[in-house]
C-alpha cells in the first residue's frame, strides 16, 4: 500500500466534503430538535413526579431499542404516515434518507438531555430554591430564573453525551438512504476496503471529539461564568460547524439521483451509471448503501431517479410472485406490472444475471459427486449452509426446500465478504452465492444446478424513476449499456473491487472504468 | 369596641393569633397557639433553642409556611387574602445561608425583587447605587459574584436585596450567624442603624442572646413551640417569671462576669 497516495485514500477525501457535511446537518438538527423536545418534557417533568417516572421511562426504554433498529422502525411507521396524508390530504413526504434518521437521533439525543435537566435541577441548592420563592418569585420563574441557570453545567453535560452519541449513530443512517459518514464503512466493507472502513470511523471520531471538546469549553465557560471565553466557545463551534456542513451542502446538487443497494457489484454499477452521465454531459450524483426494498420505494417515490434492480428480487419481493416461466417472459410481466402499478420504467437489461445459486467447493463437490441441487438434497443432513442476512427469508429459500426436500445441519447468517472465503476454507459446506460474483472463480467453487427451476431468473436491469423514461438526454446517455455487460466482465469488476487473483484492490470507480473501456472496446470491434 | 380594634390594628405591623402549625414526623420545628402582636417601627428578636419553632414562626408571617390554625395579618389585612408571590415582595427575608443567587452579580441579586415588581431599569440602577451605600459596600462591588466576596460582604448583600423594595417589614433569620464575631457585630450595628432610619419592622431570629439583648426592642422566648415569656431585654433581664428564661437571660452576664474575673486576675 502506498500510504498517503493510494487511490482509495484520495477517493475517501474526494467524498469527504459531501458525507461529512451530511453527518453534521443531520447531528446537529437532531441535537438542537431533542433540546426544544427535551428541555419542555424536562420541565413538566419537574413539575410532575409522577409524569417524570413515566416520561424517563419511556424514554430509556427507546435507548435500549439498537440504533440500526430503530432507524428501520421508524421507516415503515414514515412509509404509513406518508400513505394517510397523501391520502388525506394530498401531502405526500419521503419516508426515507433525512427524516426517519432525523427523528430516530432526536429520540436518542433527548435522553440525556431529559435525564441531565431533571437532575440538574434538583441537585439545586435547596436554600437557593428557598430564596427564590422568599424574593418572591413563582415556582415558574424559580425554575427559568434560578433552577435552570444553576442547572446549566449538568445540562450541558447532557448535551455533550447526546452529541456523542448522535454522532455516533448516525453512521448507521446510511441503511436508511441518508448520506453519513457511515457510507465510508458501509460500502467499505461490502467491498473489503478496509481503508474506507478506517476513514469513516476515524471521521466519526474526531467530528466526535472535536463537538465534544467544543461543548467541553462552552461548558466550563458557563461554569466559570467567562462570558469572553463563552462568545469565543461559541463562535468556534458555529465556525467548526458551518465549515464542515457547507462545502457539502453547497456540492450536493446533482441532477440526477442514482442509487444503489449495499453490496461490490451495485458500487460500481452505480459508478458506471455515474460515468455514462457525466460523460454525457449529465450531473449526477450517488446515494449509495439503500436497504434492497428501501431502493425500490425511493425510487418510485422519486427520491432517486435510477438505479440497476435484478428482476427476480421484483419478481418475488414487490410482486410477491413465485412461480416463473421464462427469464424473457419475467422480464416482459415485471415491465408492464412497474409501468402500470408504479410508473416506473424499466429501461433495459444490462446483459448479466445476479441470482443466487448455491455453491460449493469444486474438489468436494467433485469428490462427493454433487452436480444438482438434487445431488446435494440426498446428503446435505450432515452440511452447514451460510447466506447473507436476506437469504432465509426470501421466498427462494422456502421454494428450495419444498422442490429438494432440502435439509442442513445448521445455517449460518454472514456478511457476503466473508462468505465465500468460509465455504473456501472448509468452515462451511454450501453458499448460497451470487451467480455474478468474482469470487466465484477466485476460490474456484463450482455453482449446483437448479433441475426444478426454484431460482428465478435474476436479470439485472435498469430501473427509472416515474417520469423520467421521457428524459431524452437520459435515456440517450444510457443506452449504450443496454445487453453490454456479460457476466464475465461483471465477474472481473467484482472481483477487481475485492483484490483477489493476485490483483491490487481498486476503487467502485476504477472497476467502472475498467468495465466501461471493456464496453468501448466491443463497440469498437463491432 | 370595633373603633378600638381598628385603631390598635393602626399601629401593629404585624398580629399573629392563635397560629398553630403541626408537623408529621414529629413535633420539632412546630408551633402551638402562637400570639403575637409587632408594632410598626419595632424590632422584635426571638430567640430559643433549635427545634423550638423559631424559624416556623417566621416563616408564616411571609407564607413560606402556612399555619394548620389561626391568622396572621400586616398592617391588619389577612396574609391569606393575598396572592402569596406578592405578599413575599412586600416583605423583606434575610435567609440563614444568605441565600444569594451565585450565577448573578452583586447588582443582579440586589435587583431581584424591584425586577420582579417590573420597576424600569434606570430606577433599578439607581436603586442598586442608594443600596451598596446604605449597607456600605464599594460600588465596584455591583459587578462581582457573590462567590467571591467574604462572608460579611455577602450578608450586606443579602440586607440590601432584601430592602431594595422599599418594605416596610424585613425578616431575618440568623442573618449573622455564619459570620465571624467581630464582622457580626459591625454588621448588626449597621442593621439596627438603617432599622431606624428606614423605619422598619423587624422581626430577627437569632440564638445569640447578647446581640438579641443589644438589638432588640422586644425580646419574644419560645420553647417547645411556645412563646414562654415577652418584653424589653430589661424587663426579661429582672423580672421573668419563668426559671428558664431568666436562667437563660442570665447567661450572658455570667460570661461576662467569668471574662472579668480572668481580666482580673491577669492584671494582679
Amino acid at each position: 500500500m502506498s500510504g498517503w497516495f493510494d487511490p482509495n485514500v484520495a477517493d475517501a477525501f474526494a467524498r469527504l466534503p459531501d458525507y461529512l457535511g451530511q453527518h453534521v446537518m443531520l447531528s446537529v438538527s437532531a441535537i438542537l430538535l431533542g433540546l426544544l423536545f427535551g428541555l419542555p418534557l424536562a420541565v413538566a417533568g419537574l413539575r410532575s413526579p409522577r409524569f417524570r417516572v413515566i416520561l424517563l421511562g419511556v424514554i430509556g426504554l427507546a435507548q435500549t431499542i439498537p440504533g440500526l433498529a430503530l432507524l428501520a422502525l421508524f421507516y415503515p411507521l414514515l412509509l404509513g404516515l406518508s400513505l394517510v396524508t397523501s391520502a388525506a390530504f394530498g401531502l405526500q413526504f419521503s419516508a426515507l434518507g433525512f427524516l426517519p434518521s432525523l427523528l430516530a437521533l432526536t429520540l436518542y439525543s433527548m435522553l440525556p438531555i431529559l435525564r441531565n435537566t431533571i437532575t440538574g435541577v434538583l441537585g439545586v441548592d435547596a436554600a437557593i430554591k428557598q430564596a427564590a420563592i422568599g424574593v418572591g418569585m413563582t415556582p415558574m420563574q424559580s425554575l427559568l430564573q434560578v433552577e435552570l441557570p444553576l442547572a446549566l453545567p449538568t445540562i450541558m453535560a447532557g448535551v455533550r453525551t447526546a452529541a456523542v452519541w448522535v454522532i455516533g449513530t448516525a453512521t448507521l443512517s446510511t441503511a436508511v438512504g441518508q448520506t453519513s459518514l457511515g457510507n465510508y464503512i458501509f460500502t467499505g466493507l461490502q467491498t473489503q476496503n478496509w481503508i474506507f472502513v478506517l476513514f469513516g470511523c476515524v471521521a466519526a471520531a474526531i467530528l466526535a471529539l472535536l463537538i465534544d471538546a467544543l461543548l467541553a469549553s462552552i461548558e466550563s465557560s458557563l461554569a466559570g461564568r467567562n462570558r469572553r471565553g463563552l462568545v469565543l466557545a461559541a463562535a468556534a463551534t458555529v465556525l467548526v460547524l458551518a465549515v464542515s456542513s457547507l462545502p457539502g451542502l453547497a456540492g450536493s446538487g446533482g441532477e440526477y439521483v442514482i442509487g444503489a443497494k449495499p453490496f461490490a457489484e451495485q458500487y460500481v454499477l452505480a459508478a458506471l451509471l455515474q460515468q455514462r452521465l457525466n460523460d454525457a454531459g449529465l450531473a449526477a450524483s450517488q446515494r449509495a448503501g439503500l436497504g434492497s426494498t428501501v431502493a425500490f420505494d425511493a425510487l418510485a417515490g422519486g427520491d432517486i431517479d435510477l438505479y440497476v434492480d435484478y428482476t427476480g428480487t421484483i419478481w418475488t419481493n414487490v410482486m410477491h410472485r413465485s412461480e416463473f416461466t421464462s427469464r424473457e417472459a419475467v422480464l416482459s410481466e415485471i415491465g408492464t406490472w412497474l409501468e402500470t402499478n408504479h410508473g416506473v420504467k424499466l429501461f433495459g437489461s444490462l446483459g448479466f444475471e445476479n441470482a443466487y445459486a448455491l455453491a460449493m467447493r469444486r474438489e468436494r463437490a467433485e469428490a462427493l459427486g454433487i452436480r444438482t441441487i438434487e445431488d446435494l438434497a440426498r446428503q446435505s443432513q450432515g452440511f452447514s449452509i451460510a447466506a447473507d442476512v436476506e437469504f432465509f427469508v426470501r421466498p427462494e429459500w422456502r421454494a428450495l426446500q419444498q422442490d429438494y426436500g432440502l435439509k442442513f445441519r445448521n445455517e449460518r447468517q454472514l456478511q457476503a465478504t466473508f462468505m465465500y472465503r468460509a465455504v473456501a476454507d472448509g468452515e462451511i459446506d454450501v453458499i448460497a452465492a451470487y451467480s455474478s460474483d468474482g469470487q466465484i472463480a477466485q476460490y474456484d467453487l463450482v455453482l449446483l444446478e437448479d433441475p426444478k427451476r426454484s431460482l428465478p431468473p435474476y436479470d439485472a436491469v435498469i430501473l427509472l424513476a416515474p417520469g423520467r423514461a421521457q428524459d431524452r438526454a437520459l435515456t440517450d446517455a444510457l443506452a449504450p449499456l443496454l445487453d453490454a455487460v456479460t457476466v464475465e466482465r461483471m465477474r472481473h469488476a467484482n472481483l477487481m473491487t475485492s483484490g483477489g487473483e493476485g490483483e491490487s484492490q481498486t476503487s467502485p470507480a476504477e472497476a467502472a472504468r475498467w468495465l466501461a473501456n471493456a464496453i468501448a472496446a466491443q463497440g469498437d470491434s463491432k | 369596641m370595633v373603633s378600638e380594634t381598628a385603631m390598635a390594628d393602626d399601629q401593629i405591623a404585624i398580629s399573629i393569633r392563635g397560629a398553630s402549625k403541626s408537623y408529621d414526623e414529629g413535633s420539632r420545628d412546630a408551633i402551638r397557639d402562637i400570639s403575637l402582636d409587632i408594632r410598626a417601627g419595632e424590632f422584635i428578636v426571638i430567640v430559643g433553642e433549635s427545634g423550638s419553632g423559631k424559624t416556623t414562626l417566621l416563616k408564616t408571617i411571609n407564607r413560606l409556611i402556612d399555619p394548620n390554625a389561626g391568622t396572621v395579618r400586616t398592617f391588619g389585612t389577612d396574609v391569606t387574602s393575598v396572592d402569596p408571590t406578592h405578599l413575599r415582595r412586600s416583605i423583606g427575608y434575610v435567609f440563614q445561608e444568605v441565600g444569594l443567587f451565585p450565577h448573578l452579580t452583586v447588582a443582579e441579586n440586589i435587583a431581584i425583587t424591584p425586577k420582579l415588581l417590573g420597576w424600569d431599569a434606570v430606577a433599578i440602577a439607581a436603586r442598586v447605587n442608594e443600596l451598596l451605600d446604605l449597607v456600605r459596600l464599594s460600588r465596584e462591588s455591583a459587578e462581582r459574584y457573590p462567590d467571591t466576596l467574604s462572608g460579611g460582604q455577602r450578608q450586606r448583600v443579602g440586607v440590601a436585596r432584601a430592602i431594595a423594595a422599599r418594605p416596610r417589614i424585613v425578616l431575618m433569620d440568623e442573618p449573622f450567624g455564619a459570620v465571624d464575631p467581630i464582622t457580626r457585630e459591625a454588621l448588626a450595628d449597621d442593621y439596627r442603624t438603617l432599622h431606624g432610619a428606614l423605619q422598619l419592622t423587624t422581626v430577627m431570629i437569632t440564638h445569640d442572646l447578647l446581640e438579641a439583648i443589644l438589638l432588640a426592642d422586644r425580646i419574644a422566648v419560645m420553647q417547645d413551640g411556645r412563646i414562654v415569656d415577652e418584653g424589653t431585654p430589661h424587663e426579661l433581664l429582672t423580672a421573668s417569671k419563668h426559671d428558664y428564661v431568666r436562667d437563660l437571660m442570665a447567661k450572658p452576664r455570667r460570661q461576662a462576669d467569668r471574662v472579668a474575673a480572668l481580666a482580673a486576675e491577669a492584671a494582679k
